[in-house]
């Protein structure tokens, strides 16, 4: 809601600032977005008429004016403009007004004393561009300052309004809540003073009688349609931002402005037969204002006539019954429109108007007839014509049941005490209607407010006017107790900390992410899809953290950075069998130089076993199993299911050579993504004994065909839970020299180790020999 | 017993001589070894006549002694040289930079809800979580937002389907943690209060250098039998000057409008001499407080809720919302 101060204080006029003014809607709950001058600071500039005009002896281009400013002489002036005419108004500043940007002084033009400077809107700084002189009103009086002639010191208010204070969308709603803030008197729109002629009024029949319950509509004739809006209200539509376009329509405007209520002019001769106020039929049309045509739907109120749909009722008027140059009747409408029936109905169509916006939160039905009367006599005063008649059908207005509202309420939810005294001063200062039983209030609310249904409602009423900061935060006090800590659970924040002490930078990208990367990564086809992306590769809610590391990859390549290891944690998404279901993740990625390039280490690029060492790192003391397995993002040859405990809870991998050049990755990035929940799940420890005896190690060398895994012997040499054998480990890969093209040498680390005997040569030989023959099932040979 | 005497400087200055541990214990040798000059006149002290043999023999121990002494004294200089020498061979540079692997660190949104959530663990807030993919009751009804109500406008909603939307705050986590508290608590004549904070991603049809399409908020809730908007704006002003570490956090509130709270504010703090709208606050609607069946006239509750972002923003000094989620190391590496 934008308006002008100086209209405002027609209505109130309190002895605060404009700062101060603006304070106070703020801190009462209707914030002042933005306040602004009219004009830029600048003085010495009058009123201004041309008393004669001749040619510049020495410059085609430049007149001689003579001008009279008020003062005892007329003063002469150098001017260019081309506009300029004998008797002409303009604005012209004296001598010594300092002008944005320029400073007037008396100077020579082209030989020529000039006492002045004659200005175009621009020079003033109230336009970005004119073409010649200011004009102004040929009743505009001269020698009187510019910035009182066009109230220039005028400030522009623009609210940001909640949605519940419909009340404060009118110059008077404002007032009144000034009024109410501040005790300044409320300047009343005067009663009306017209007579009724003797005319035919319009019939009107209001068939949706609870989405309508009050409807006036008054036929006025003979109206000069061509007739010009008053300067004074041009202005003030103007700063209220709304374009002046006819008389009459501009009267309608300016009601809707000043009092809230939308009102609509037919062009009378273009309705035919009675007016109904009806919801919409099935397959009706109606072509609206501007231009745009609405198939209406039957939930949709309308006005009609006895032909077809006229208005979409609260939105828009429709451009075949709208008012022109040749109109010379009109029937102006001025209804209640329930909110719930006018609401969402924009939205659909796909635009609103000022009217909509307010018949959707509430207009205030009390007012219906104000508002008509009041915009019945501007039009008379502008446009001339006669009232010929005013049909009025009401029905039920919404009620305004009683509310209660008790002192002591207002103490426990507030904070403060404030005695009764004080709270039945606030609600006469806000105009509504109580009765009073000692501490109890029973409240109706006023007609404009559409907000105070439940005693919270005026308890906020209280708290805005007694002031929000007049309530003094109190100290925290609380019975505590103290907040559960599940030592089986790993706090995510250490889980956060061994990620970065593995070297990664945690990284949050967005959630919605390209379909083609889901398709890509993920082999997901039928990802969540987003009805209204935001833009068309956000468009799908990620089932990896993947696609969004991917991305924030390449992001960092192209910044020329060589070495990036991102991780990030996140939902992930899928559609469940009855609702959608979210995982939580974490994910990471490593690419470039396996350490960050430094003296005295051999450089090396990130490979699998670096980024399985992180994932094994994340997980301990719980060991994990891989298993060799495809993954769409990953190298056949270089990917892994993770398991945990015999569950898969993740995947590891070197980004599959085909995306490596489809995402142009000079080098494979390896990458891991495992389930949050497993990740945080940890045993609380349990104490076994401790054996003081030292262990004995064995190691076991054997020679295996290439294509034996490394864990199909770890596995059942450890799974085979040897009498003594308390670690079995591989320390030690080999091929070359003495192995035989297509084998690897592997060598194992057994340790033994009893708690309460030292081991006999015997008892350490029979369960080696029990590993030895294991290995040797899985077609091991021991080397010598 | 000149020759003793002779003997003792010879074997002092021939000791002195040497700066090589070999040499030392030659030159030991030609004073004490079996061939020694010394060792020859302990030999002929037999042939000294009993009583001058005594007073002989003490004499020339006692110069062995002496040698002795001077024998040890310089292997210790010469082992502590030989040390030294060592010891400056094997001097490291050591202005060398230390190898191994960096650290990475955390996004500075994590760093700032994870101050969030300590602060307010510290007064007793649990910490919930919810879905961010939420169906309308959650998101809108139960919040007090019914279908078409001007208040929907205020939320540009992502939207999956019919039922389901990207959540546009974090306040379902509220509805769903009362639901919960209160069927936990079903047998209590009086359940215990809820305190909780519900930080999360949340999601908003915005795109530009103030406003992201996915952002994070942190909303508070508190509801007990003795909450009132004074101890609203007590914890909001204990956490703002703590966040921020000052004393002179200024915190104002104004009157706002949020479906779900009533009365409601809006809260701003005093920066570089204005005012900053920080988020928005209020009393539970005790139309929310229905709706997860709570007796508002038993129990009363505040709810507030804040931008994760704007928070880091100006604890960090960014000023653009976009760099948060560009993932550029050189961004991240800052709040390392």
């Amino acid at each position: 809601m934008k308006f002008s101060e100086s209209w405002l204080r027609t209505f109130v006029n309190p002895s605060l600032s404009s700062e101060e003014l603006s304070h106070l809607l703020t801190m009462a709950g209707l914030e002042v977005e933005e306040m602004v001058g009219i004009a830029p600071a600048f003085d010495k500039v009058v009123v201004a008429q041309v008393l004669s005009k001749e040619k510049h002896p020495d410059a085609d281009r430049l007149n001689l004016l003579s001008v009279d400013v008020g003062q005892a002489e007329p003063l002469t002036i150098v001017c260019g403009a081309q506009n300029v005419t004998v008797g002409m108004k303009a604005p012209c500043a004296l001598v010594g007004a300092k002008l944005p940007g320029i400073e007037i002084k008396q100077a020579k033009v082209r030989g020529i004393a000039s006492f002045g400077m004659m200005c175009s809107a621009k020079e003033l700084g109230l336009a970005e561009e004119s073409s010649g002189l200011m004009v102004l009103d040929a009743d505009a009086s001269v020698g009187q300052s510019i910035r009182d002639h066009l109230d220039l010191d005028d400030k522009l208010f623009t609210l940001k309004l909640t949605p519940n204070r419909c009340d404060c969308l009118s110059l008077y709603g404002i007032a009144r809540e000034v009024s109410a803030l501040t005790g300044a008197p409320l300047q009343h729109v005067l009663p009306a003073n017209f007579k009724l002629g003797t005319g035919q009024g319009r019939k009107v029949a209001v068939t949706a009688a609870a989405a309508c319950p009050r409807y006036i509509g008054s036929v006025i004739k003979g109206v000069d349609a061509k007739a010009s809006t008053p300067v004074w209200m041009v202005q003030r539509l103007e700063r209220c931002g709304l374009r002046s376009i006819s008389a009459l329509v501009d009267v309608t405007n300016y009601v809707l402005l000043e009092l809230g209520q939308p009102l609509h002019a037919f062009d009378l001769n273009k309705l035919s037969g009675d007016i109904e106020v009806r919801f919409a039929r099935a397959g009706e049309k109606l072509k609206l204002l501007n231009e745009q045509s609405v198939d209406l739907q039957e939930d949709m109120l309308v006005i009609a006539d006895s032909k077809h749909p006229v208005a979409l009722a609260g939105v828009m008027g429709g451009a075949d019954s709208a008012v022109d140059d040749t109109t010379t009747d009109i029937f102006l409408e001025s209804a209640f429109f329930a909110p719930g029936v006018i609401v969402g109905k924009s939205r659909r169509i796909g635009f609103g108007s000022d009217s909509s916006y307010r018949f959707e939160r509430g207009v205030d039905f009390a007012a219906t007839q104000v508002a008509l009367d009041r915009a019945s006599e501007l039009i008379l005063d502008i446009c001339g014509g006669q009232i010929e008649a005013v049909t009025e059908v009401a029905g039920n207005l919404p009620a305004r049941p009683p509310v209660k509202l008790r002192t002591a309420r207002v103490l426990r939810v507030l904070g403060i005490s404030l005695a009764p005294e004080e709270i039945a001063q606030i609600l006469k200062r806000l105009g509504m209607a109580f009765q009073q039983q000692g501490d109890e209030f029973s409240v109706t609310p006023p007609s404009y407010r559409f907000d105070i249904v439940i005693e919270e409602d005026l308890i906020e009423e209280v708290a805005r006017v007694h002031g929000y900061e007049k309530i003094q935060p109190a100290p925290i006090q609380a019975r505590m107790s103290m907040l559960p800590l599940r030592e089986s659970q790993r706090p995510l924040s250490k889980l956060r900390q061994v990620m970065v002490q593995r070297d990664y930078q945690e990284a949050i990208n967005y959630a919605f992410v390209d379909a083609d990367w889901e398709r890509d990564l993920c082999g997901n086809t039928t990802p969540v899809v987003l009805q209204n992306p935001i833009a068309s590769q956000m468009s799908v809610m990620r089932s990896s953290l993947l696609g969004g590391l991917l991305g924030a990859l390449r992001a960092n390549l192209a910044r020329k950075q060589p070495r990036v290891r991102l991780f990030e944690i996140g939902g992930c998404f899928a559609r469940g069998e009855r609702d959608y279901v979210q995982q939580e993740r974490l994910a990471g990625l490593a690419y470039g130089a396996a350490c960050s390039e430094q003296w005295g280490t051999t450089a090396r690029d990130v490979d699998f076993y670096d980024v399985k060492g992180d994932v094994e790192v994340l997980f301990a003391p719980h060991g994990l199993t891989f298993e060799a397995a495809t993954h769409p993002a990953s190298h056949p040859g270089r990917s892994a299911r993770i398991l945990l405990e015999g569950r898969a809870v993740g995947w590891i991998g070197e980004l599959h050579p085909q995306w490596q050049q489809r995402y142009d990755l000079a080098q494979a990035a390896v990458w891991f993504e495992i389930e949050l929940g497993a990740l945080l799940a940890r045993n609380v420890a349990s104490y076994s004994e401790v054996s003081k005896l030292p262990p004995v190690r064995r190691d076991l060398a054997v020679v295996v065909d290439e294509n034996i895994a490394v864990q199909d012997l770890l596995g059942p040499l450890r799974g085979a839970k040897a009498a003594y054998v308390v670690d079995v480990g591989l320390f030690d890969v080999y091929r070359g020299k003495g192995v035989e093209e297509g084998k690897k040498s592997l060598a194992f680390r057994v340790l033994l180790q009893d708690t309460q005997k030292t081991l006999t040569e015997t008892e350490i030989e029979q369960s080696i020999a029990q590993l030895v023959a294991i290995l040797q099932q899985h077609g091991a040979q021991m080397r010598a | 017993m000149q020759e003793l005497q002779q003997i003792l400087d010879d074997a002092l200055r021939s000791f002195a001589a040497t700066d090589d541990a070999a040499e030392l214990e030659n030159a030991k040798a030609r004073y004490l070894g079996k061939e020694g000059s010394l060792t020859g006149l302990l030999k002929g002290l037999g042939k000294l006549s009993a009583e001058e043999r005594p007073a002989a023999g003490a004499r020339i121990n006692q110069v062995k002694q002496q040698i002795e002494a001077a024998l040890q004294a310089r292997r210790e200089v010469i082992q502590q040289q030989a040390l030294n020498a060592k010891l400056a061979g094997e001097a490291l540079d050591v202005t060398l930079p230390g190898r191994g692997t960096g650290a990475g660190g955390l996004h500075p949104v994590t760093r700032t809800l994870e101050r969030i959530e300590t602060l307010f663990h510290s007064i007793g807030y649990a910490v919930a979580e919810g879905p961010e993919i939420e169906n309308d009751f959650y998101n809108f009804t139960a919040l007090n937002i019914p279908e078409d109500h001007p208040a929907r406008a205020m939320h540009d909603t992502f939207y999956i389907d019919g039922q389901h939307v990207l959540r546009t705050h974090t306040s379902p986590i509220q509805i769903r943690y009362m639901q919960a508290h209160v069927e936990q608590h079903r047998h209590l004549e009086t359940m215990p209060d809820i305190r909780i904070i519900a930080p999360g991603r949340v999601y908003r049809v915005d795109s530009d250098a103030t406003h992201s399409p996915m952002f994070h908020q942190v909303e508070g809730l508190w509801v007990g039998e003795r909450v009132s908007f004074a101890d609203l704006k007590g914890v909001i002003a204990d956490f703002l000057q703590n966040y921020f570490e000052t004393e002179d956090m200024q915190v104002r509130f104004r009157p706002s409008f949020f479906p779900f709270t009533e009365p409601s504010a809006e809260m701003d703090m005093s920066w570089k001499g204005g005012w900053l709208e920080i988020g928005g606050c209020g009393m539970v609607h005790p139309n929310v407080l229905k709706h997860v069946g709570i007796d508002s006239e038993k129990y009363i509750g505040f709810a507030f809720g804040m931008g994760v972002e704007r928070l880091a923003m100006l604890r960090y000094g960014v000023n653009d919302l976009r760099l948060f989620f560009e993932s550029d190391v050189q961004f991240l590496k800052q709040f390392n």
